[in-house]
């Protein structure tokens, strides 16, 4: 009884809703159909962002602190840039030197979490101990070199 | 133990240890052939050094040619002074007035591994003087590239390709004629680092190893240190990584791989001054970029389809994120290109792409001679029987197609492109094609003996075992239907070890004539067939040493610039840098003038003494007379007074009685030629016969009014005039 309220109240809401959607004036048939375009596609990219949100909530924790230093990268490389936009480039050695040693740490992780992902079949021999060392190498050179170009 | 009675303890086996011959052959068959092949790497690597050795046997251990000199000289002072000096060096004493800041306007990368080697040698006590180190470094480092080229092969191919590279690359005239003894300049270095490089960035897309791109990326560093050529690498990387992406052999090892090497080294390579913001501000380096960011767009495009599985979310959400990525990668390149910020390629690299633009704007580079396209004979000289293995090669390549093979079909097709387009690019075409010869000879070899040993056990067994069975049966059927397979392939088996035998006499012939010379020590065979040595220009340079004051100046064409600051120890005015095309034109310009105009020119530049190369008592052909055309171009194309046609007759280059009068009274000819009017050359020709041109002279009584001379070489090869001061006023 209270199923049948319930799904009679669904067909009604849902007569309504349509009812209610519906332009009281009528429009034209290209007008029509941009705004369903328009809705489909706002509903599209909800469908998109929720079923991003939802994939990447399955990641493991440890990829997601990678994913989050990279992006803390990232943010530093964009920060940088727009000082750099304001103020001006001149001792372009140091601005260089900032943001490629930023994005060369962010490029260094995105490649420590595709050697450290299980799910990459390419890399399931390497021993994650062995890709952090050789991420900490890396960095090590990278940041050296940087401190060479600094001036 | 047992029914058996036994005597007694049984007697202790004889102790004598088997002789060696015997305890090699019972070695496994694995451990052999490790020996064989590390003999066989051992040998090849003692015969890259030592077929470089002719012109140290058959002159003495010195420097060759021009370039090197000027590296010789660098690393003299290196050694002397040490690295902070050498990378701060300011030179005073070439490009007078103007001077040229050495430290930021060379390649260290050769210098620094020649002291290095020196001060190893010195640490371990072998007092070694920097000249053995210098001329022998090139050959040093060819005999490394064997190895590299062993340990490439076996990446791409097998072990056996890796040997049979190694061999053809360690005599291949192609390399040998940049890398003899004594030829120490960049390249001899730079072939061993693109190589190393190479191999190292293939070793890294196969593992996806971490530490594999960073190692590719200290041998990039090396090899941007070393030699200009670095571009080309800078440029096939990116192209390979495109065309993997493109054909679908996308792979998280790639990414890994390119990522890492391209940042990294980009790094390292902008500590060389010369260098400098090339990577991201030149345009011969956006390739690389552009590669790069096109990676992160698709591998992150690659990514989310992996996060999502639904494939009309993944559509829309791939065009949004290819509109985005594309336009402001056009947007930003317009930008960069539009402003001049991102330069456009450079007159070097764009003559590659267009060879004709370097003879209607850049005479310079034009008139070298290692600039010019490449002869169907250069490349039968240099390669021989490889120009015909190197497509083979290419076909097997592409038979078994993988992430290396694909590189070195690159590699191959890339380089010969070049090679075809510059003489001088032939030197990096060849690790290439020997390279994919080595895949051609060593698939065939393989195929041949493997026919042959399969033919003789499959009659062994047939002839054993009785044909109970359908299969063995149907296989001797097939067997006996091609009585002759097994002869073929012995015959093509000899055939093949004859073309490779015949190769190995061509590339000594070849190194033993044509490269092992020394250029500034000239041979000649006597009348009785004994060896003539014409020493002149030593000579010069060593009397300018020692007979003119600390501070002269001494003019001559660019050629000789290096070689009178590094053996004469004098300023000259311009030399083989050419970085400054005003003043090369302003020495063309005082060679082309009449001597009263040529006289204001070189008081201007505060010149001494006046150098000239002449060949026509020897018959020298590489003389200022054979060159001067080139001085009359350059001059004139920065000072419009000078105008070729004055010097020509009816288009016709003269220097007899024919001439034109602005030829017979020009600097240089009268230079060359004073006092040769009175020499009698030839036996039955007349006084004034030029050997070199074939003709005699037109203008036999030359007086100079405002020279003099000041020295002539014992066979008038080089002759040094000195600048008269001033007369005074009464």
């Amino acid at each position: 009884m209270i199923v049948n309220i319930v799904q009679l109240t669904n067909q009604f809401s849902s007569s309504v809703l349509d009812i209610s959607c519906e332009p009281q004036v009528p429009f034209s048939d290209s007008g029509k159909q941009e705004l369903i375009m328009a809705k489909s596609n706002a509903s599209d990219a909800q469908a998109l962002v929720r079923s991003l949100r939802s994939a990447y909530a399955a990641t493991p924790t440890n990829l997601k602190i990678i994913d989050l230093y990279v992006v803390f990268a990232i943010a530093t490389a964009i920060i940088q840039v727009v000082y750099m936009g304001i103020v001006g480039s001149f001792p372009f050695n140091s601005f260089l030197s900032g943001v490629l040693s930023c994005v060369g740490t962010a490029v260094l992780a995105v490649c420590l979490r595709i050697q450290v992902n299980k799910e990459n079949k390419e890399f399931k021999d390497l021993p994650p101990e062995r890709a952090f060392a050789d991420f900490v190498l890396c960095n090590l050179v990278l940041h050296l070199v940087i401190m060479n170009f600094l001036g | 133990m047992g029914a058996k009675a036994e005597n007694g303890p049984k007697p202790p086996p004889p102790v004598s240890s088997p002789p060696p011959l015997k305890a090699l052959v019972k070695l496994k068959t694995k451990q052999q052939e490790l020996l064989i092949r590390a003999a066989a790497l051992a040998l090849i690597y003692v015969l890259a050094f030592a077929i470089r050795l002719f012109s140290v046997l058959r002159y003495e251990s010195m420097i060759h040619e021009f370039d090197p000199y000027f590296n010789y000289r660098t690393t003299l002072f290196l050694t002397r002074n040490g690295f902070y000096e050498f990378w701060n060096w300011f030179d005073s004493e070439s490009w007078y007035p103007l001077g040229r800041i050495i430290g930021g306007t060379l390649y260290p990368g050769l210098m620094v591994t020649a002291a290095l080697i020196y001060r190893a040698l010195r640490f371990l006590t072998f007092a070694v003087h920097i000249r053995e180190v210098c001329v022998l470094t090139a050959p040093f480092f060819a005999s490394n590239t064997t190895l590299v080229a062993y340990f490439f092969g076996k990446e791409i191919w097998d072990a056996g390709a890796g040997l049979v590279a190694a061999a053809l690359i360690a005599i291949c005239p192609g390399y040998i004629s940049r890398s003899v003894a004594g030829s120490y300049d960049n390249e001899g270095v730079a072939i061993f680092a693109l190589l190393f490089t190479f191999y190292l960035f293939v070793k890294a897309v196969n593992t996806g190893s971490l530490s594999w791109s960073l190692a590719s990326a200290f041998g990039y560093f090396y090899m941007v240190s070393a030699w200009g050529g670095y571009v080309f690498i800078i440029n096939l990387i990116p192209l390979y990584v495109l065309v993997l992406l493109v054909t679908g052999r996308y792979s998280m090892r790639l990414y890994v791989a390119y990522n890492c090497m391209y940042v990294l080294g980009m790094m390292l390579a902008m500590q060389i001054r010369f260098v400098g913001f090339q990577h991201v501000q030149s345009g011969e380096h956006m390739a690389a970029m552009g590669v790069f960011f096109l990676m992160q767009v698709f591998y992150f495009l690659y990514w989310v389809k992996d996060m999502l599985n639904d494939t009309k979310l993944f559509q829309s959400f791939l065009q949004i994120t290819l509109t985005c990525a594309i336009g402001v990668g056009t947007l930003a390149l317009g930008i960069g290109m539009a402003s001049g910020y991102i330069s456009p390629w450079t007159g070097r690299f764009y003559s590659l792409l267009d060879p004709t633009y370097a003879k209607d704007h850049i005479p310079i580079i034009a008139s070298v001679s290692e600039h010019q396209p490449t002869a169907w004979s250069s490349f039968m000289f240099d390669f021989h029987i490889l120009l015909i293995l190197f497509p083979a090669g290419l076909y097997f390549c592409f038979k078994r197609l993988s992430d290396a093979t694909i590189f070195i079909v690159m590699y191959g097709l890339t380089s010969m492109y070049f090679a075809s387009v510059m003489v001088r690019l032939i030197l990096v075409a060849a690790p290439a094609v020997c390279l994919i010869s080595a895949i051609a000879i060593s698939a065939t070899i393989k195929n041949l003996t493997t026919l042959i040993r399969k033919k003789s056990k499959a009659a062994l067994t047939v002839s054993s075992k009785a044909t109970s069975n359908l299969k063995a049966s149907a296989k001797a059927l097939l067997d006996q239907s091609l009585p002759f397979q097994r002869n073929g392939a012995i015959a093509v088996l000899v055939g093949a070890f004859y073309l490779l035998s015949r190769y190995a006499i061509h590339c000594t012939w070849v190194t033993s004539e044509a490269y092992s010379s020394p250029s500034i020590v000239l041979a000649a065979r006597g009348a009785h067939g004994g060896r003539v040595i014409f020493d002149d220009y030593r000579e010069a340079y060593y009397w300018l040493r020692q007979n003119t004051p600390p501070d002269a100046k001494v003019m001559s064409w660019w050629d000789y610039g290096y070689q009178i600051t590094a053996m004469g120890n004098r300023t000259v005015i311009v030399d083989n840098n050419t970085w400054n095309n005003t003043h090369i034109a302003t020495v063309g310009r005082a060679m082309s003038s009449y001597e009263h105009e040529a006289y204001e020119i070189m008081q201007s530049l505060d010149v001494d003494y006046v150098l000239v190369v002449f060949g026509g008592l020897t018959g020298y052909s590489s003389d200022d007379i054979n060159k001067f055309l080139w001085m009359v171009r350059i001059g004139g194309g920065v000072f419009p007074v000078i105008k070729e046609p004055d010097y020509l007759v009816n288009g016709e280059y003269r220097v007899d009685k024919g001439a034109a009068p602005k030829m017979l009274n020009c600097l240089m000819y009268k230079l060359s030629y004073y006092r040769f009017g009175e020499v009698t050359t030839e036996y039955g020709k007349p006084t004034g016969y030029d050997r070199a041109r074939g003709v005699e002279i037109g203008n036999k009584d030359i007086k100079l009014e405002y020279l003099e001379e000041a020295f002539t070489t014992s066979n008038w090869i080089i002759r040094i005039y000195k600048v008269k001061p001033r007369k005074n006023r009464w």
